[in-house]
Protein backbone atom coordinates (compact mmCIF):
# COMPACT_ATOMS: atom_id res chain seq x y z
CA UNK A 1 0.00 0.00 0.00
CA UNK A 2 0.90 3.32 -1.08
CA UNK A 3 0.67 6.49 0.96
CA UNK A 4 -0.25 10.16 0.24
CA UNK A 5 0.24 12.77 3.22
CA UNK A 6 -1.66 15.76 2.85
CA UNK A 7 -0.94 18.40 5.31
CA UNK A 8 -3.57 20.97 5.73
CA UNK A 9 -7.47 20.26 5.07
CA UNK A 10 -8.21 23.57 3.33
CA UNK A 11 -8.66 24.29 0.20
CA UNK A 12 -5.96 23.52 -1.35
CA UNK A 13 -5.91 20.13 0.47
CA UNK A 14 -9.73 19.50 0.48
CA UNK A 15 -9.54 19.44 -3.39
CA UNK A 16 -6.60 17.56 -3.71
CA UNK A 17 -7.57 14.67 -1.44
CA UNK A 18 -11.12 14.47 -3.16
CA UNK A 19 -9.78 14.98 -6.57
CA UNK A 20 -6.75 11.89 -5.90
CA UNK A 21 -8.99 9.45 -4.36
CA UNK A 22 -11.33 9.49 -7.15
CA UNK A 23 -8.32 9.00 -9.75
CA UNK A 24 -6.28 6.15 -7.21
CA UNK A 25 -7.38 2.62 -6.29
CA UNK A 26 -8.03 2.22 -2.79
CA UNK A 27 -6.43 -0.81 -3.03
CA UNK A 28 -3.26 0.11 -3.84
CA UNK A 29 -3.18 3.84 -2.23
CA UNK A 30 -3.96 4.83 1.30
CA UNK A 31 -4.58 9.23 1.43
CA UNK A 32 -4.36 10.60 4.51
CA UNK A 33 -5.18 14.62 5.58
CA UNK A 34 -4.03 16.20 8.90
CA UNK A 35 -5.32 19.24 10.29
CA UNK A 36 -5.12 20.65 13.57
CA UNK A 37 -8.98 21.57 13.13
CA UNK A 38 -12.14 20.00 13.00
CA UNK A 39 -13.86 22.99 10.96
CA UNK A 40 -13.57 23.79 7.33
CA UNK A 41 -13.82 27.94 6.90
CA UNK A 42 -14.96 28.87 3.92
CA UNK A 43 -12.77 31.84 4.18
CA UNK A 44 -13.79 33.96 1.19
CA UNK A 45 -17.07 34.57 2.97
CA UNK A 46 -15.08 35.97 6.15
CA UNK A 47 -15.16 39.14 4.07
CA UNK A 48 -19.06 39.52 4.13
CA UNK A 49 -19.11 39.12 8.22
CA UNK A 50 -18.17 42.49 9.59
CA UNK A 51 -20.91 44.37 7.22
CA UNK A 52 -23.38 41.69 8.57
CA UNK A 53 -24.26 40.52 5.33
CA UNK A 54 -22.99 36.48 6.10
CA UNK A 55 -23.06 35.13 10.12
CA UNK A 56 -20.41 33.29 11.08
CA UNK A 57 -22.22 29.96 10.59
CA UNK A 58 -22.89 30.94 6.84
CA UNK A 59 -18.79 30.34 6.82
CA UNK A 60 -18.17 26.94 8.81
CA UNK A 61 -18.68 23.47 8.48
CA UNK A 62 -17.28 20.08 9.50
CA UNK A 63 -14.05 19.27 7.94
CA UNK A 64 -14.70 15.46 7.71
CA UNK A 65 -18.10 16.19 5.66
CA UNK A 66 -16.12 17.25 3.04
CA UNK A 67 -13.49 14.57 2.71
CA UNK A 68 -14.46 11.53 0.40
CA UNK A 69 -15.02 8.01 2.18
CA UNK A 70 -11.68 6.61 2.19
CA UNK A 71 -9.95 9.35 3.10
CA UNK A 72 -8.35 9.33 6.50
CA UNK A 73 -8.67 13.15 8.64
CA UNK A 74 -6.26 13.60 11.37
CA UNK A 75 -7.16 16.44 13.79
CA UNK A 76 -3.64 17.29 15.17
CA UNK A 77 -0.93 19.80 14.90
CA UNK A 78 1.75 18.68 12.89
CA UNK A 79 5.10 18.90 14.75
CA UNK A 80 7.52 18.72 12.10
CA UNK A 81 8.28 17.56 8.68
CA UNK A 82 11.20 15.12 7.76
CA UNK A 83 11.47 15.09 3.68
CA UNK A 84 15.03 13.05 4.01
CA UNK A 85 13.30 10.37 5.99
CA UNK A 86 9.72 10.29 4.40
CA UNK A 87 7.91 11.22 7.34
CA UNK A 88 5.92 13.62 9.29
CA UNK A 89 5.63 13.73 13.16
CA UNK A 90 1.96 15.27 14.61
CA UNK A 91 1.50 16.65 18.32
CA UNK A 92 -1.31 13.98 19.01
CA UNK A 93 0.57 11.08 20.74
CA UNK A 94 3.98 12.34 19.05
CA UNK A 95 2.85 9.66 16.07
CA UNK A 96 5.40 9.12 13.41
CA UNK A 97 3.20 9.17 9.73
CA UNK A 98 5.40 7.93 6.82
CA UNK A 99 4.48 8.64 3.11
CA UNK A 100 5.43 7.65 -0.27
CA UNK A 101 4.50 10.86 -1.44
CA UNK A 102 3.89 14.22 0.48
CA UNK A 103 1.25 17.37 -0.36
CA UNK A 104 1.81 20.36 1.77
CA UNK A 105 -1.22 22.55 1.90
CA UNK A 106 -0.85 23.93 5.54
CA UNK A 107 -1.31 27.51 4.23
CA UNK A 108 -0.43 31.10 4.71
CA UNK A 109 -1.34 33.22 8.20
CA UNK A 110 -2.32 36.52 9.85
CA UNK A 111 0.70 37.54 12.08
CA UNK A 112 -0.49 41.13 13.66
CA UNK A 113 2.14 39.78 16.42
CA UNK A 114 4.77 40.63 13.92
CA UNK A 115 4.26 44.34 14.16
CA UNK A 116 4.35 46.35 17.29
CA UNK A 117 1.66 48.07 19.16
CA UNK A 118 -1.08 46.15 16.79
CA UNK A 119 -1.74 43.59 19.78
CA UNK A 120 -0.92 46.00 23.09
CA UNK A 121 -4.35 46.92 24.58
CA UNK A 122 -6.81 47.79 21.84
CA UNK A 123 -7.01 44.45 19.70
CA UNK A 124 -10.71 44.00 19.04
CA UNK A 125 -11.33 47.36 20.53
CA UNK A 126 -9.66 50.01 17.90
CA UNK A 127 -7.94 47.87 15.91
CA UNK A 128 -9.05 44.80 13.99
CA UNK A 129 -8.74 42.21 11.28
CA UNK A 130 -11.34 40.47 9.05
CA UNK A 131 -8.63 37.34 7.69
CA UNK A 132 -9.77 35.40 11.07
CA UNK A 133 -13.17 34.49 11.91
CA UNK A 134 -12.73 36.23 15.69
CA UNK A 135 -11.34 39.22 13.84
CA UNK A 136 -14.37 39.28 11.31
CA UNK A 137 -16.82 38.59 14.13
CA UNK A 138 -15.47 41.40 16.47
CA UNK A 139 -14.98 43.78 13.81
CA UNK A 140 -18.99 43.49 12.71
CA UNK A 141 -19.82 43.93 16.48
CA UNK A 142 -17.77 47.43 16.42
CA UNK A 143 -19.00 48.43 13.17
CA UNK A 144 -22.58 47.76 14.32
CA UNK A 145 -22.49 50.85 16.93
CA UNK A 146 -19.52 53.03 15.33
CA UNK A 147 -20.92 56.67 14.79
CA UNK A 148 -18.13 57.58 12.51
CA UNK A 149 -14.68 58.48 12.21
CA UNK A 150 -11.65 57.51 10.45
CA UNK A 151 -11.14 54.46 9.36
CA UNK A 152 -7.67 53.68 8.25
CA UNK A 153 -7.39 50.14 6.32
CA UNK A 154 -3.52 49.47 6.28
CA UNK A 155 -1.80 46.44 4.62
CA UNK A 156 1.54 45.85 6.57
CA UNK A 157 3.06 43.96 3.66
CA UNK A 158 2.60 41.91 0.45
CA UNK A 159 2.21 38.90 -0.14
CA UNK A 160 -0.94 38.80 1.57
CA UNK A 161 -3.85 35.97 1.08
CA UNK A 162 -6.48 37.06 -1.28
CA UNK A 163 -4.44 40.30 -2.13
CA UNK A 164 -8.06 41.81 -3.51
CA UNK A 165 -9.96 41.50 -0.38
CA UNK A 166 -8.60 45.08 1.51
CA UNK A 167 -9.50 46.82 -1.53
CA UNK A 168 -13.00 44.86 -1.23
CA UNK A 169 -13.11 45.57 2.05
CA UNK A 170 -13.18 49.69 1.76
CA UNK A 171 -15.49 49.18 -1.03
CA UNK A 172 -18.10 47.36 0.96
CA UNK A 173 -17.30 49.91 4.04
CA UNK A 174 -18.46 52.68 1.40
CA UNK A 175 -21.41 50.92 0.71
CA UNK A 176 -21.60 49.84 4.12
CA UNK A 177 -21.37 53.78 5.57
CA UNK A 178 -23.83 55.03 3.02
CA UNK A 179 -26.81 52.41 4.09
CA UNK A 180 -26.01 53.48 7.54
CA UNK A 181 -26.72 56.90 6.90
CA UNK A 182 -23.25 57.84 8.07
CA UNK A 183 -21.41 58.14 5.27
CA UNK A 184 -20.63 61.80 6.04
CA UNK A 185 -19.41 61.35 8.89
CA UNK A 186 -17.04 58.52 7.85
CA UNK A 187 -13.78 59.25 6.41
CA UNK A 188 -12.22 56.40 4.33
CA UNK A 189 -8.13 55.71 4.27
CA UNK A 190 -6.41 53.06 2.45
CA UNK A 191 -2.54 53.05 3.16
CA UNK A 192 -0.87 50.29 1.64
CA UNK A 193 2.89 49.65 0.84
CA UNK A 194 2.34 49.63 -3.02
CA UNK A 195 2.73 52.11 -5.29
CA UNK A 196 -1.20 52.14 -6.58
CA UNK A 197 -4.54 50.59 -5.63
CA UNK A 198 -2.75 47.20 -7.20
CA UNK A 199 0.24 46.14 -7.79
CA UNK A 200 -0.42 45.37 -11.64
CA UNK A 201 -0.49 48.79 -13.82
CA UNK A 202 -4.11 48.47 -15.64
CA UNK A 203 -6.09 46.80 -12.85
CA UNK A 204 -4.17 49.47 -10.51
CA UNK A 205 -5.14 52.50 -12.94
CA UNK A 206 -9.06 51.52 -12.53
CA UNK A 207 -9.15 50.25 -9.15
CA UNK A 208 -7.49 53.94 -8.22
CA UNK A 209 -9.60 55.10 -9.93
CA UNK A 210 -13.03 53.85 -7.81
CA UNK A 211 -11.11 54.60 -4.82
CA UNK A 212 -11.06 58.52 -5.71
CA UNK A 213 -14.59 58.13 -7.25
CA UNK A 214 -16.19 56.63 -3.50
CA UNK A 215 -14.01 59.35 -2.10
CA UNK A 216 -11.41 56.84 -0.39
CA UNK A 217 -8.40 58.55 -0.10
CA UNK A 218 -5.32 56.28 -0.94
CA UNK A 219 -1.89 56.48 0.60
CA UNK A 220 0.31 54.40 -1.64
CA UNK A 221 4.23 53.23 -0.28
CA UNK A 222 4.03 53.56 3.02
CA UNK A 223 5.52 50.96 5.35
CA UNK A 224 4.07 50.36 8.44
CA UNK A 225 7.18 50.00 11.78
CA UNK A 226 4.72 50.15 14.50
CA UNK A 227 1.51 51.59 15.87
CA UNK A 228 0.87 53.86 18.98
CA UNK A 229 -2.04 52.30 20.20
CA UNK A 230 -2.62 54.75 22.77
CA UNK A 231 -2.60 57.89 20.31
CA UNK A 232 -4.14 55.84 17.67
CA UNK A 233 -1.50 56.44 14.92
CA UNK A 234 0.35 54.41 12.88
CA UNK A 235 4.09 54.52 12.51
CA UNK A 236 6.46 54.18 9.07
CA UNK A 237 10.17 52.97 8.95
CA UNK A 238 10.59 56.92 7.61
CA UNK A 239 8.24 58.09 10.99
CA UNK A 240 5.55 59.38 8.96
CA UNK A 241 2.19 59.30 10.97
CA UNK A 242 -1.36 58.44 9.78
CA UNK A 243 -3.75 59.06 12.68
CA UNK A 244 -7.35 56.58 12.62
CA UNK A 245 -10.31 55.93 14.84
CA UNK A 246 -10.81 52.37 14.00
CA UNK A 247 -7.71 50.61 12.12
CA UNK A 248 -8.65 47.55 9.81
CA UNK A 249 -4.80 45.55 9.59
CA UNK A 250 -3.75 42.99 7.01
CA UNK A 251 -1.37 42.10 9.26
CA UNK A 252 2.29 40.40 7.74
CA UNK A 253 1.53 36.99 6.20
CA UNK A 254 3.45 34.10 7.17
CA UNK A 255 3.09 29.90 6.32
CA UNK A 256 2.63 28.00 9.05
CA UNK A 257 5.37 27.88 11.84
CA UNK A 258 5.88 24.03 10.87
CA UNK A 259 7.47 24.96 7.73
CA UNK A 260 10.23 27.06 9.86
CA UNK A 261 10.20 24.25 12.28
CA UNK A 262 11.55 21.76 9.63
CA UNK A 263 13.72 24.01 8.23
CA UNK A 264 12.18 23.87 4.63
CA UNK A 265 11.22 26.86 4.06
CA UNK A 266 12.55 31.09 3.38
CA UNK A 267 11.99 34.14 5.61
CA UNK A 268 8.86 34.16 5.26
CA UNK A 269 8.47 30.26 5.80
CA UNK A 270 6.92 29.74 1.84
CA UNK A 271 8.17 26.44 0.74
CA UNK A 272 10.68 26.63 -2.25
CA UNK A 273 8.40 25.31 -5.15
CA UNK A 274 9.02 25.07 -8.90
CA UNK A 275 6.97 27.53 -10.70
CA UNK A 276 5.37 25.25 -13.44
CA UNK A 277 5.38 21.77 -11.96
CA UNK A 278 4.24 22.50 -7.66
CA UNK A 279 7.18 20.29 -7.11
CA UNK A 280 9.18 21.19 -4.42
CA UNK A 281 12.24 22.25 -5.39
CA UNK A 282 14.84 20.34 -3.08
CA UNK A 283 12.51 16.85 -2.38
CA UNK A 284 11.13 14.76 -5.73
CA UNK A 285 8.36 13.36 -3.75
CA UNK A 286 6.88 16.93 -2.13
CA UNK A 287 4.65 18.78 -4.09
CA UNK A 288 3.38 22.15 -2.58
CA UNK A 289 -0.55 23.65 -3.30
CA UNK A 290 -2.34 26.39 -2.47
CA UNK A 291 -0.71 29.46 0.11
CA UNK A 292 1.95 27.02 1.49
CA UNK A 293 4.75 27.81 -1.58
CA UNK A 294 6.57 30.71 -2.52
CA UNK A 295 5.11 30.79 -6.61
CA UNK A 296 4.82 34.60 -7.38
CA UNK A 297 1.22 34.75 -8.13
CA UNK A 298 -1.72 35.48 -6.03
CA UNK A 299 -2.28 33.43 -2.80
CA UNK A 300 -5.62 32.76 -3.47
CA UNK A 301 -8.60 30.17 -3.45
CA UNK A 302 -8.97 30.52 -7.21
CA UNK A 303 -5.17 29.88 -7.59
CA UNK A 304 -5.16 26.44 -5.42
CA UNK A 305 -8.38 25.61 -7.48
CA UNK A 306 -6.39 25.69 -10.90
CA UNK A 307 -3.00 24.49 -9.48
CA UNK A 308 -5.08 20.79 -8.08
CA UNK A 309 -6.77 20.95 -11.92
CA UNK A 310 -3.08 21.20 -13.14
CA UNK A 311 -1.71 19.34 -10.79
CA UNK A 312 -3.69 15.87 -10.29
CA UNK A 313 -2.94 14.25 -14.34
CA UNK A 314 0.71 15.68 -13.75
CA UNK A 315 0.59 13.43 -10.39
CA UNK A 316 -0.79 10.90 -11.82
CA UNK A 317 2.02 10.78 -14.48
CA UNK A 318 4.17 10.84 -12.03
CA UNK A 319 4.13 8.05 -10.41
CA UNK A 320 3.64 5.87 -13.78
CA UNK A 321 7.49 7.11 -14.28
CA UNK A 322 6.70 9.97 -16.68
CA UNK A 323 8.16 13.10 -16.07
CA UNK A 324 6.25 16.49 -15.01
CA UNK A 325 4.42 18.65 -17.42
CA UNK A 326 5.36 22.24 -16.78
CA UNK A 327 1.58 23.16 -17.35
CA UNK A 328 0.95 25.46 -14.17
CA UNK A 329 0.60 29.25 -15.29
CA UNK A 330 -0.15 30.83 -12.46
CA UNK A 331 -3.56 31.54 -13.40
CA UNK A 332 -5.84 33.47 -11.04
CA UNK A 333 -9.18 34.23 -10.96
CA UNK A 334 -10.70 37.16 -8.59
CA UNK A 335 -13.94 38.77 -7.80
CA UNK A 336 -13.86 41.95 -6.32
CA UNK A 337 -17.09 43.05 -4.66
CA UNK A 338 -17.08 46.89 -5.35
CA UNK A 339 -20.78 47.62 -3.47
CA UNK A 340 -23.96 48.81 -4.14
CA UNK A 341 -24.38 44.97 -4.94
CA UNK A 342 -21.98 45.42 -8.33
CA UNK A 343 -18.20 43.71 -8.66
CA UNK A 344 -15.42 43.35 -11.43
CA UNK A 345 -13.80 40.18 -12.25
CA UNK A 346 -9.96 39.96 -12.86
CA UNK A 347 -8.63 37.35 -14.63
CA UNK A 348 -4.62 37.07 -14.87
CA UNK A 349 -1.61 34.49 -14.90
CA UNK A 350 2.73 34.68 -14.11
CA UNK A 351 2.98 36.52 -17.49
CA UNK A 352 -0.38 38.59 -18.47
CA UNK A 353 -1.75 41.63 -16.16
CA UNK A 354 -5.37 41.52 -15.91
CA UNK A 355 -7.14 42.64 -19.24
CA UNK A 356 -10.45 44.13 -19.74
CA UNK A 357 -12.76 41.53 -22.04
CA UNK A 358 -15.27 39.07 -21.06
CA UNK A 359 -15.52 35.49 -19.37
CA UNK A 360 -15.68 32.47 -19.19
CA UNK A 361 -16.97 32.83 -22.98
CA UNK A 362 -14.73 35.12 -25.07
CA UNK A 363 -16.98 37.62 -26.33
CA UNK A 364 -20.17 36.77 -24.62
CA UNK A 365 -19.08 36.36 -20.85
CA UNK A 366 -21.87 36.43 -18.84
CA UNK A 367 -18.72 38.36 -16.54
CA UNK A 368 -17.24 41.36 -17.90
CA UNK A 369 -13.34 41.44 -16.80
CA UNK A 370 -12.04 44.47 -15.29
CA UNK A 371 -15.41 46.55 -15.22
CA UNK A 372 -17.79 47.18 -12.91
CA UNK A 373 -21.20 44.88 -13.41
CA UNK A 374 -24.34 43.75 -11.17
CA UNK A 375 -23.49 40.23 -12.93
CA UNK A 376 -20.19 40.24 -11.55
CA UNK A 377 -21.32 40.59 -8.13
CA UNK A 378 -23.99 37.34 -8.73
CA UNK A 379 -20.76 35.54 -9.62
CA UNK A 380 -19.22 35.88 -6.24
CA UNK A 381 -22.41 35.26 -4.60
CA UNK A 382 -23.20 31.94 -6.09
CA UNK A 383 -19.42 31.32 -5.60
CA UNK A 384 -20.40 30.01 -1.68
CA UNK A 385 -22.57 27.30 -3.30
CA UNK A 386 -20.17 26.32 -5.93
CA UNK A 387 -17.36 26.40 -3.10
CA UNK A 388 -19.38 23.90 -0.66
CA UNK A 389 -21.21 21.81 -3.64
CA UNK A 390 -18.74 21.42 -6.90
CA UNK A 391 -14.93 22.52 -5.45
CA UNK A 392 -14.67 20.81 -2.39
CA UNK A 393 -16.21 17.59 -3.59
CA UNK A 394 -13.91 17.11 -5.94
CA UNK A 395 -16.10 18.11 -8.86
CA UNK A 396 -14.94 20.14 -11.98
CA UNK A 397 -15.92 23.83 -12.74
CA UNK A 398 -16.30 24.47 -16.51
CA UNK A 399 -13.52 26.69 -16.96
CA UNK A 400 -9.94 25.80 -18.25
CA UNK A 401 -7.28 25.77 -15.92
CA UNK A 402 -4.62 27.91 -17.72
CA UNK A 403 -5.67 31.40 -18.44
CA UNK A 404 -7.13 32.24 -21.72
CA UNK A 405 -6.22 35.15 -24.01
CA UNK A 406 -9.53 35.04 -26.47
CA UNK A 407 -12.22 37.51 -25.67
CA UNK A 408 -9.75 40.10 -23.63
CA UNK A 409 -8.11 43.18 -25.15
CA UNK A 410 -5.14 45.05 -24.00
CA UNK B 1 21.10 62.22 -18.43
CA UNK B 2 24.75 61.32 -17.64
CA UNK B 3 26.47 59.61 -20.48
CA UNK B 4 26.62 56.38 -19.11
CA UNK B 5 23.32 55.97 -18.70
CA UNK B 6 22.54 57.24 -22.46
CA UNK B 7 23.98 53.91 -24.00
CA UNK B 8 22.03 51.25 -21.67
CA UNK B 9 18.62 49.89 -22.47
CA UNK B 10 16.34 50.26 -19.47
CA UNK B 11 12.16 50.03 -19.72
CA UNK B 12 9.85 52.59 -18.91
CA UNK B 13 10.53 52.64 -15.17
CA UNK B 14 14.04 52.98 -15.64
CA UNK B 15 15.35 49.53 -14.99
CA UNK B 16 17.85 47.72 -17.16
CA UNK B 17 16.75 45.45 -19.45
CA UNK B 18 19.49 43.32 -19.28
CA UNK B 19 21.53 42.54 -15.61
CA UNK B 20 24.21 41.83 -17.43
CA UNK B 21 24.80 45.35 -19.23
CA UNK B 22 25.40 46.53 -15.39
CA UNK B 23 28.83 48.31 -14.48
CA UNK B 24 29.35 50.32 -11.24
CA UNK B 25 29.24 53.32 -13.23
CA UNK B 26 25.66 52.67 -13.94
CA UNK B 27 24.83 52.13 -10.38
CA UNK B 28 26.29 55.61 -9.42
CA UNK B 29 24.51 57.36 -12.58
CA UNK B 30 21.13 55.92 -11.41
CA UNK B 31 21.95 56.77 -7.57
CA UNK B 32 22.82 60.60 -8.71
CA UNK B 33 19.47 60.67 -10.57
CA UNK B 34 17.87 59.60 -6.98
CA UNK B 35 19.97 62.20 -5.16
CA UNK B 36 21.59 59.27 -3.36
CA UNK B 37 26.02 59.20 -2.63
CA UNK B 38 26.66 55.89 -2.39
CA UNK B 39 28.83 54.94 0.32
CA UNK B 40 30.73 51.28 1.18
CA UNK B 41 27.28 50.38 3.43
CA UNK B 42 24.89 51.45 0.33
CA UNK B 43 27.63 48.93 -1.88
CA UNK B 44 27.14 46.21 0.88
CA UNK B 45 23.77 45.91 -0.09
CA UNK B 46 23.72 46.73 -3.85
CA UNK B 47 26.43 43.81 -4.39
CA UNK B 48 24.02 41.79 -1.91
CA UNK B 49 21.22 42.32 -4.15
CA UNK B 50 23.15 41.48 -7.30
CA UNK B 51 24.50 38.08 -5.64
CA UNK B 52 21.02 37.36 -4.83
CA UNK B 53 19.58 37.92 -7.63
CA UNK B 54 21.73 35.93 -9.77
CA UNK B 55 21.50 32.85 -7.43
CA UNK B 56 17.62 33.17 -7.21
CA UNK B 57 16.72 34.77 -10.81
CA UNK B 58 14.64 37.39 -8.68
CA UNK B 59 15.09 40.62 -7.01
CA UNK B 60 14.89 40.43 -3.52
CA UNK B 61 11.86 41.97 -1.17
CA UNK B 62 12.40 44.23 1.36
CA UNK B 63 12.06 41.77 4.08
CA UNK B 64 14.47 39.37 1.86
CA UNK B 65 16.77 42.06 1.66
CA UNK B 66 16.91 42.91 5.47
CA UNK B 67 17.12 39.35 6.55
CA UNK B 68 19.39 38.25 4.37
CA UNK B 69 22.09 41.26 4.65
CA UNK B 70 21.53 42.13 8.06
CA UNK B 71 21.04 45.41 7.63
CA UNK B 72 17.62 46.65 9.53
CA UNK B 73 14.82 48.09 7.53
CA UNK B 74 15.02 51.61 9.35
CA UNK B 75 18.37 51.91 8.11
CA UNK B 76 17.56 50.57 4.54
CA UNK B 77 14.88 53.43 4.49
CA UNK B 78 17.62 55.83 5.79
CA UNK B 79 19.94 54.61 2.63
CA UNK B 80 17.35 54.18 -0.23
CA UNK B 81 14.31 56.57 1.08
CA UNK B 82 10.94 55.88 -0.17
CA UNK B 83 10.89 52.63 -1.29
CA UNK B 84 14.26 50.84 -0.57
CA UNK B 85 13.80 47.62 -2.36
CA UNK B 86 12.65 49.26 -5.41
CA UNK B 87 15.21 51.71 -5.49
CA UNK B 88 18.09 49.74 -4.60
CA UNK B 89 17.00 46.84 -7.37
CA UNK B 90 17.26 49.91 -10.03
CA UNK B 91 20.88 51.01 -9.01
CA UNK B 92 22.05 47.34 -9.11
CA UNK B 93 20.84 46.74 -12.39
CA UNK B 94 18.51 44.30 -11.58
CA UNK B 95 14.62 43.87 -12.44
CA UNK B 96 11.50 45.51 -10.17
CA UNK B 97 11.26 43.55 -7.32
CA UNK B 98 7.48 41.68 -7.91
CA UNK B 99 4.40 42.72 -6.14
CA UNK B 100 3.98 39.20 -5.46
CA UNK B 101 0.13 39.47 -5.85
Amino acid sequence: MKKILILGGGTAGTMAANRLRQELEPEEWEITVVDQSKIHYYQPGFLFIPFGIYKKRDVIKPRRDYLAPGINLIVSEIDVIEPDKNRVRIKEGGRWLPYDFLIIATGTHPRPQETPGLLDGEWYRSIFDFYTIDGAVNLSHRLRTWEGGRLVLNIVDMPIKCPVAPLEFIFLADWFFHKQGIRDKVELVYVTPLPGAFTKPKASKVLGHMLEEKNIHLIPEFYIERVDPERKVIISYEEEEIPYDLLVTIPLNMGSDVIARSGIGDDLNYVPTEKYTLKAKHFDNVFVLGDAGDLPTSKAGSVAHFQVDVFVPNFLRYIDGLDLLPTFDGHANCYIESGFGKGILIDFNYDVEPLPGKFPLPGLGPFSLLQESVINHWGKMIFRWMYWHILMKGRELPIPAQMMMAGKWS
Amino acid sequence: MSAVLEKVAVNDEGYLLNPDDWTPEIAEAFAKEMGIELTDRHWEIINFVRNYYKEKGQSPTLRQISTGAGVPTKELFKLFPKGPAKKVARIAGVPKPEGCI
